[in-house]
Formats: C-alpha cells, sequence, structure tokens
C-alpha cells in the first residue's frame, strides 16, 4: 500500500514534561493526503504528539522530546528555520483563540506573514477560509470585530480559518469541533474530506464516531502509548487491538 | 447565617473593631497627603500667577518667578527619557519575550531590584564618577540626565514588562503557531495591545524624575543661573533644587516664594500622575479580550 | 501559494528569521545593562574613593564619632555617629511606618471593596510619588514649628521629625508590596476558612497572615531600605548636626545627607571627596544586602 514517502514519520518517539513521561516509543507513519485520526482516553498524550511536529515544545517549559520525529522527510529538528517548518502546519488546538485584532486581521495575519499584500487577493483569503471554517455567513458583516471578543465557538471556527490561510501541507485538528454545534460540525467535517486533496491532516478527537467517518486510518493511544495504528474500520470490526476495541465499544473503564 | 450565640456576638464585635481600627490606620498614612496639599496651597498659592511661572529669579531669587528652573526641568526630563525609554523597553521586552529562565536572567532581575533600591545619592555619586568625570560630560544637562536615567530606568523595565506579561500567552502561541516570530508576534499583536499600558509606566516616570533632586544635585544642576540653557554641555536650574536653595539657603525669602515653589513641584509631579491613573483605568474599563 | 509549498524553505533564513534574531540580540543588550549599569556604579564609586586607602583606619572610621574631614589639624573620618543619625531616623520611621503600613494593607486587600479600595490605592500611590525634596520641605516648615510648639523644645529639627517624615515616605512603598503578597494568596484559602464561618478577621490572622507571611517581611524589608537610603528629606528635617541622640529630640545628621551636604564642597580627589565616597560603598554594599534578603525571602515564596 506504502510507495509515497511519508509525510510525518515517528520511531521511537518519547514526549516528556520534566520528569513526567506524555508519550513512550511511539512509531508510525501518516502518508500524504490522507486524514489520519487519533483517539484515546484523556491524558494518552495525543495533544503532546501534535506539539512535538509544531515544535512547541520550544515554548513549552519543561517540554522534551527524543526519538525521530519527521516532517516532509526531515527530522523537525534540523529544520534551520524553525518558523518555516511552523508556517508548514496549521494547527487548531481545543481552546479557541482569537487574536485581539480585527477578524479579518486575524485570517489575514499568515498570509500577510508570507508575504501577500494585495488587497484583493487578501480579501480573496480570508473569504474563502472563512467559509471552509463555516463562519463567513456570521462574520461577513462585521469583518472589523475584534476576533478575541466572538463567542466560544465562533472564536474556535476563527482559529481553524486562520489554520486554513497559512494554506498548510499538514494540518492538525485537536478537538477541533469541542465548542461548535453538531450541525456546523457536520459542515466542517465535509470540507475537511475535500482539503484532504491538498494537504494531510491529523485529527486528534475524543469523539469516535467523528474518527470513523473522517480518518482513513486511526491510532489509539492509551496511558502514554501508541497501541495500535490500522485502518479506522478495523477498529470497530475487531480487527484491531482488543483494547481499541473496547475503547470504542465505550467498554473502557 | 449567623445565630446570635455568645461567641458569634463577639466575633461580630471584634470584627467591627479591627475594621475601624485598620480604616484608622490607613486614614491616618493617606490623610497627610491631603492635608499638606492643603497646606501648600494655602500658604503658597497667593505666590502663583503666569508671571511667577514665566519669568526669572530677580533679587538674589527673594523674588520673580522660576522659569530657568521650569525649563531645565525639562530638558533634565526629556534628555533623561530618551535614554532610559529606549533602553528600559528593550530589558522588558527581553525579559517578557526572549529570556530562558536561567541564571543570566535572574541576575538581570536582581539588578533591576538592585538599581531601584540603591539611594539617590548614591546615583549621584555613580553620576559624578562615570558621566562628569570620567565620560568627561563636566557638569552639565546631560550628565545630569544621564544620572537620573540610570535611576528611574527599573521604573521603566518594571511597568513596561507588567504591561506586557498583561497580554495573555495564549495569544502569543496563535502566532507562533501561524510561524510568526517573536519578532513578528511582539510588533502584531504584544505591544499593540500593551502600548498604553507602556505609556502609563512612562508618565510615571517623568514625574520620578521631575522630583529627583540628589542625583542632578552635583552632575548638573545649578543653584542660580538666571538665564535658559543653550545646550546639554550647559549647567542649568531645575525645580527641585530650586526648592531646596530658596528653602534653605537663601535669607530674606518672603514667605510664600517657597511654598509657591513647592506647589508648582507638586502639581507637576501629581498632575502627571494623576494622568497615568487616569489612563490605567480608562484601560481596564476598554477590555478588549 | 503553490511555490511555497514546493520549497519549503527548510534551510533558507529569511528576512524574518534575521530581523527576529537581531532584535533578540538588541533587547539582549537592554536587559544586560541593568547589571551593567549596577557593577558600573560599584566600579565608578570605588574608583573615585578608592585613593582614601592611605587615610583608612579601621579603628578610627568604625570606633569614632567624630566626623571632621575638613580638620586641618586633626582630620578624621570616624563615622559611628552618622550611623547612629541614619539607625535612629530609619529606627523610628519604621516603627511608625510597618504597623500603619501592614495595616493599611490589610484594610486595602482584605476589607475594603470597591471605589473606597480604589481610592484608598490612588491616595497610597500619591502618597509614594510626593518628591523627597518636597518632603523635607514640609519638615523644614510645617512639622518643625509643630514641633517646637507641641513638645516646647528649643528646635523642631529632630529625629522625630525626620523620622516621621520618612515613615510616611517608606509607608506607601510597603503598603503596595504587603498588599501584593496578601493578594497573593489563593482566594480558594480564604473560601475554605469562611466556609467553616469564620469572620474576616479570623480569615485574615488565622489563614491569609500566615500564607502572605514571607511577602510582608520583604516589604518591610525594602521598606527599610527606602528609609535607610534617603537623602533630600532627612537632610532638610533632621537638623543636620553631628550627635549621638539620646531623645527624639535631638537633632541628628545621616550617612546619605553627610554626602549631599559636603560633596558640593570638597576638591575632587582630596581625602574628604574620597571618604564621602567610601561613604557611598558603604550605602551601596547595605542597600545592596537588604535587596538580596528581600529577593531571596520572595523568591523563596515562589518555591515553597
Ligand atoms: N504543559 C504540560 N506540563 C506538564 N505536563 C503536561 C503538560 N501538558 C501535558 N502534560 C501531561 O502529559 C500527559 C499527556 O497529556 P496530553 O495533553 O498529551 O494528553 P491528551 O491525550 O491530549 O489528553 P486530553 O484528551 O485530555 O486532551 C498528561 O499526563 C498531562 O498531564
Ligand atoms: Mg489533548
Amino acid at each position: 500500500m506504502v510507495t509515497a514517502t511519508p509525510e510525518i514519520r515517528v520511531q521511537n518517539l518519547s514526549i516528556q514534561y520534566g520528569e513526567k513521561v506524555a508519550l513512550a516509543g511511539a512509531s508510525f507513519e501518516v502518508m500524504p493526503n490522507e486524514i489520519f485520526g487519533i483517539i484515546g482516553p484523556a491524558n494518552s498524550g495525543k495533544t503532546s504528539f501534535l506539539k512535538v511536529l509544531n515544535r512547541m515544545d520550544t515554548f513549552t517549559p519543561g517540554m522534551r522530546f527524543s526519538g525521530t520525529a519527521e516532517v516532509g522527510g526531515r527530522d523537525v529538528r534540523s529544520w534551520r528555520n524553525l518558523y518555516a517548518l511552523r508556517r508548514r502546519i496549521g494547527v487548531v488546538f481545543p481552546l479557541p483563540v482569537g487574536l485581539p485584532l480585527s477578524v479579518y486581521d486575524n485570517v489575514a495575519f499568515a498570509p500577510r506573514l508570507a508575504g501577500v499584500r494585495g488587497k484583493a487577493e487578501l480579501d480573496a483569503i480570508v473569504e474563502r477560509c472563512l467559509r471552509r471554517a463555516a463562519l463567513w455567513d456570521e462574520v461577513k458583516d462585521r469583518l472589523k470585530a475584534l476576533g478575541s471578543l466572538l463567542s466560544g465557538g465562533q472564536q474556535q471556527r476563527l482559529t481553524i480559518a486562520r489554520a486554513l490561510s497559512q494554506e498548510p501541507s499538514i494540518l492538525l485538528l485537536d478537538e477541533f469541533s469541542i465548542a461548535v454545534d453538531p450541525v456546523t460540525t457536520m459542515r466542517i467535517e465535509d470540507v475537511l474530506k475535500e482539503l484532504k486533496q491538498e494537504m494531510t491532516i491529523v485529527l486528534v478527537t475524543n469523539l469516535v464516531q467523528q474518527a470513523r467517518r473522517l480518518a482513513d486510518r486511526t491510532a489509539f493511544f492509551l496511558m502514554g502509548e501508541c497501541v495500535s495504528v490500522s485502518p479506522t474500520e478495523a477498529l470497530f470490526t475487531g480487527d484491531a487491538d482488543p483494547r481499541a476495541r473496547d475503547y470504542v465499544e465505550g467498554r473502557f473503564g | 447565617m449567623f445565630d446570635a450565640t455568645p461567641r458569634n456576638l463577639k466575633d461580630a464585635r471584634r470584627e467591627g473593631l479591627v475594621r475601624i481600627l485598620f480604616l484608622l490606620m490607613t486614614a491616618l498614612l493617606v490623610l497627610p497627603v491631603l492635608l499638606i496639599l492643603g497646606v501648600l496651597v494655602a500658604k503658597g498659592g497667593s505666590a502663583l500667577s503666569w508671571d511667577f511661572l514665566f519669568t526669572e529669579p530677580t533679587d538674589g531669587m527673594t523674588a520673580g518667578g522660576l522659569l530657568p528652573a521650569l525649563v531645565g526641568t525639562i530638558w533634565l526630563v526629556v534628555i533623561a527619557l530618551i535614554v532610559s525609554v529606549p533602553i528600559g523597553i528593550a530589558a522588558a521586552l527581553y525579559l517578557s519575550e526572549y529570556a530562558p529562565d536561567n541564571w543570566l536572567t535572574r541576575a538581570i532581575n536582581l539588578a533591576i531590584i538592585n538599581l531601584a533600591g540603591v539611594p539617590s545619592i548614591v546615583h549621584a555619586l555613580f553620576g559624578v564618577g562615570a558621566f562628569v568625570i570620567f565620560f568627561g560630560f563636566g557638569t552639565s544637562i546631560l550628565a545630569a540626565s544621564f544620572t537620573l536615567a540610570v535611576m528611574t530606568l527599573p521604573v521603566v523595565i518594571v511597568s513596561t514588562r507588567e504591561a506586557l506579561q498583561a497580554v495573555p500567552q495564549s495569544f502569543r502561541e496563535a502566532c507562533w503557531n501561524m510561524g510568526a516570530t517573536r519578532w513578528q508576534t511582539i510588533r502584531k499583536v504584544v505591544l499593540p495591545n500593551s502600548i498604553s499600558g507602556i505609556l502609563t509606566g512612562v508618565i510615571l516616570e517623568v514625574s520620578r524624575t521631575a522630583g529627583e533632586t540628589a542625583p542632578i544635585m552635583f552632575t548638573g544642576a545649578a543653584f542660580f543661573l538666571p538665564f535658559l540653557p543653550e545646550s546639554v554641555y550647559d549647567q542649568t536650574m531645575a525645580m527641585s533644587l530650586h526648592l531646596f536653595v530658596v528653602a534653605t539657603q537663601v535669607p530674606n525669602v518672603p514667605d510664600n516664594l517657597p511654598f509657591g515653589v513647592a506647589l508648582v513641584l507638586i502639581g507637576m509631579v501629581l498632575a502627571m500622575n494623576a494622568i497615568s491613573i487616569a489612563f490605567r483605568t480608562w484601560l481596564r474599563r476598554k477590555k478588549k479580550w | 501559494m503553490t511555490d511555497r509549498k514546493a520549497d519549503p524553505a527548510v534551510d533558507r533564513r529569511d528576512v524574518a528569521w534575521w530581523s527576529d534574531k537581531a532584535v533578540s540580540v538588541l533587547v539582549f543588550l537592554g536587559g544586560i545593562s541593568a547589571i551593567l549599569f549596577i557593577i558600573g556604579i560599584f566600579v565608578f564609586i570605588t574608583r573615585e574613593g578608592f585613593g582614601f586607602g592611605e587615610h583608612f583606619k579601621a579603628g578610627e572610621i568604625f570606633g569614632s564619632t567624630r566626623w571632621a574631614p575638613t580638620s586641618d589639624s586633626n582630620p578624621t573620618y570616624g563615622i559611628l555617629a552618622l550611623v547612629a543619625g541614619t539607625a535612629s531616623v530609619t529606627g523610628l520611621a519604621m516603627l511608625i511606618a510597618v504597623p500603619f503600613s501592614l495595616g493599611a494593607a490589610i484594610y486595602i486587600a482584605e476589607f475594603a471593596k470597591g471605589r473606597t479600595r480604589e481610592v484608598l490605592k490612588v491616595l497610597v500611590e500619591m502618597l509614594a510619588a510626593i518628591p523627597s525634596v518636597v518632603w523635607g520641605f514640609i519638615g523644614l516648615t510645617i512639622m518643625n514649628p509643630l514641633i517646637i510648639q507641641t513638645f516646647d523644645v528649643p528646635i523642631g529639627l529632630c529625629v522625630l521629625n525626620s523620622g516621621l517624615i520618612l515613615g510616611l515616605m517608606a509607608a506607601p512603598i510597603m503598603t503596595t508590596i504587603a498588599e501584593d503578597a496578601l493578594k497573593a494568596v489563593p482566594d480558594s484559602y480564604r473560601e475554605a476558612a469562611e466556609a467553616l464561618g469564620a469572620t474576616r478577621w479570623q480569615v485574615t490572622r488565622r489563614v491569609v497572615l500566615p500564607a502572605a507571611r514571607q511577602g510582608l517581611l520583604a516589604a518591610v524589608l525594602l521598606g527599610v531600605g527606602r528609609g535607610f537610603g534617603e537623602t533630600m528629606a532627612v537632610l532638610m528635617a533632621s537638623g543636620h548636626s553631628i550627635n549621638l541622640p539620646t531623645s527624639p529630640f535631638d537633632s541628628v545628621r545621616a550617612l546619605t545627607a553627610t554626602i549631599a551636604a559636603e560633596l558640593g564642597e570638597t576638591a575632587v580627589g582630596s581625602p574628604h571627596y574620597q571618604a564621602l565616597f567610601m561613604l557611598g560603598i558603604l550605602l551601596f554594599a547595605v542597600t545592596f544586602l537588604i535587596n538580596l534578603a528581600a529577593d531571596l525571602i520572595v523568591r523563596g515564596i515562589r518555591k515553597g
């Protein structure tokens, strides 16, 4: 099945906060243009894994990692321009952050960093990203409003729009729908299925069904260990690790 | 909530007493401010006039106005700001946005605390040894301003750092995650949202600088120089030193003259403080997140 | 847009990268400057005072009350009386300022609410803003006659006068820092105690004060440092005569005031000039120790 080079590859990746181990010896690959799900109970190391890809350890006190973590075939520690790495990766974390700039400037932030100056071009990017994040209809008349004063759910979608505005080759989503209503979530999920053509998506979710709807393959994390990586459907048909099956069937205690 | 058992009654009564006691202590601390202001106005008010502000002292400083002192203080404050504000903001940016948690950062913090705690007369000695003698500025506005700048540097650093740290960390992380460098993050998000707080601190610094006496006594301020400074290498009169001089060194000064000087000085300082406080209150109301 | 994707700029350090680097170097210099200035203060004062070594007689300096550097026949540099002056004035100031500041801090942090609180805080800030030369002037023109009248003494420029003034000057800084220390005690502590039916004062005394102990100590120390280093107010309100004080109505002379009063009259490089710089080193060293102690105490809080 595997012929292309993996977009993300981790080999024996371990993550620590001070003395506390958050993830131990994880090894797997994420292929280009796939949606890769990660599920698992709380504190199993899902978020920590995403943080490594974006080198968020550089501003998280006490966070360290060891082992291999490659993006685009290069170890994330070997990039001489860390900011270029981050520009390539869009992230959406569960706590929504609307920057204290206008909605427009929030979404135009990354394109401007990348050197886009033309008003028309920026307008187009802003509209496209806000539409994809299912936020356009709600804010199109108040693009000048402060992003930090939107409602929680709107801020979360604004964060998604910002991540998309980077035109990333990798999109990391961490419980992106936590503050978003089910109907809107469905709309965003449809967009993600389309976006798959353009980028690789890693989807951390607490909603097993969301993983089932979207993910091609899914990893199951448990207490800092990557227990299994399998085609998503295998989790439900019982071909995967029994602990993973217990989890998706809600028999986990 | 209360049941009227004797124990609770006693507690409640003691609570009331303690409250009043502490209120009294607080009042005794802050009442003098109002008293002092009152006395200064009562005794010095009669000296105030446009002429007092905008003419030069005459008759061996027993009459006339305080223009050279006023202008001199403005020179000193402005040049001190030109030196200390950029350095102070840079230091605060370093500490708040760049500094790793290591021994050097701790040393810098300790140095700032110490710089703030060094007696003003020691700053004066430093000014003499460094700026007047070693760097050869002589007793001049330049030397006095530099001395003031070093002395008030910690005020700028601490207030700026506070303003910077009032910007939530999550905003920075959101920017970094989009690939913004630290400087881009500072320029686009951190500074625009802390600039008013930084200004508040700078205004506060102005008020401190304007009132200082000891650091300028031997570095550039003169007792009596009835003309305006023309360059930074001139000496100058200053409001604070002028008050000291008319209060202690000049015989036969009419009673209301030194009170008038004190009133103008404290008026300047408190006005700056009031602006800074008003600014801060306005900031707190105007929530951006 | 696609070209950006095709060329991920893995190794290209672009303008943004270099500007960030440049700024980080610039602000680092700003940060370091605080250390350089502290070292500079020490170096330049020592440099001026260094030559005093040949006149340095420890026994005389620390054992004699005679400070007579201008005496032709027998210049003497005993600092005992000056130390006593500083100590008596600072001591009295602390006697006044410590209880009142802590009381005010407790009131502002624990009892006052809303408007009152804001107004009190502003007043404390205004107190802190009054320049020291104005305080000295108040000591000279308002307190002086008041003391003469009230206590029927010949002169009102004395330990009492400058101690009171200095107390008022040190109070706001102590109040502010003490209030911060009280505010730093988490509300959950208070709520837990209040849930058991304790009154505000009981909560404050049993829970808040013990928890804020170190912060309060640091506040007192910084207040001491402030009082100790004050110059103009002490120069103007203490009477400025060399004395071992025996009562609060004695005039005294402080270390700081001595420098301020005499530096202008000395010739650069003369033993007297150098002696004044040595006093400066002494003042610097003592405040350094006080601040260091306060800092260690505060750091202790953060660790503990
Ligand atoms: N900044 C941090 N400092 C210290 N420990 C941390 C930090 N972030 C996470 N941890 C710890 O690392 C472990 C893994 O956390 P992580 O956030 O990766 O879990 P998660 O799988 O994302 O959980 P959740 O489903 O609750 O989001 C946890 O035990 C957590 O307490
Ligand atoms: Mg998580």
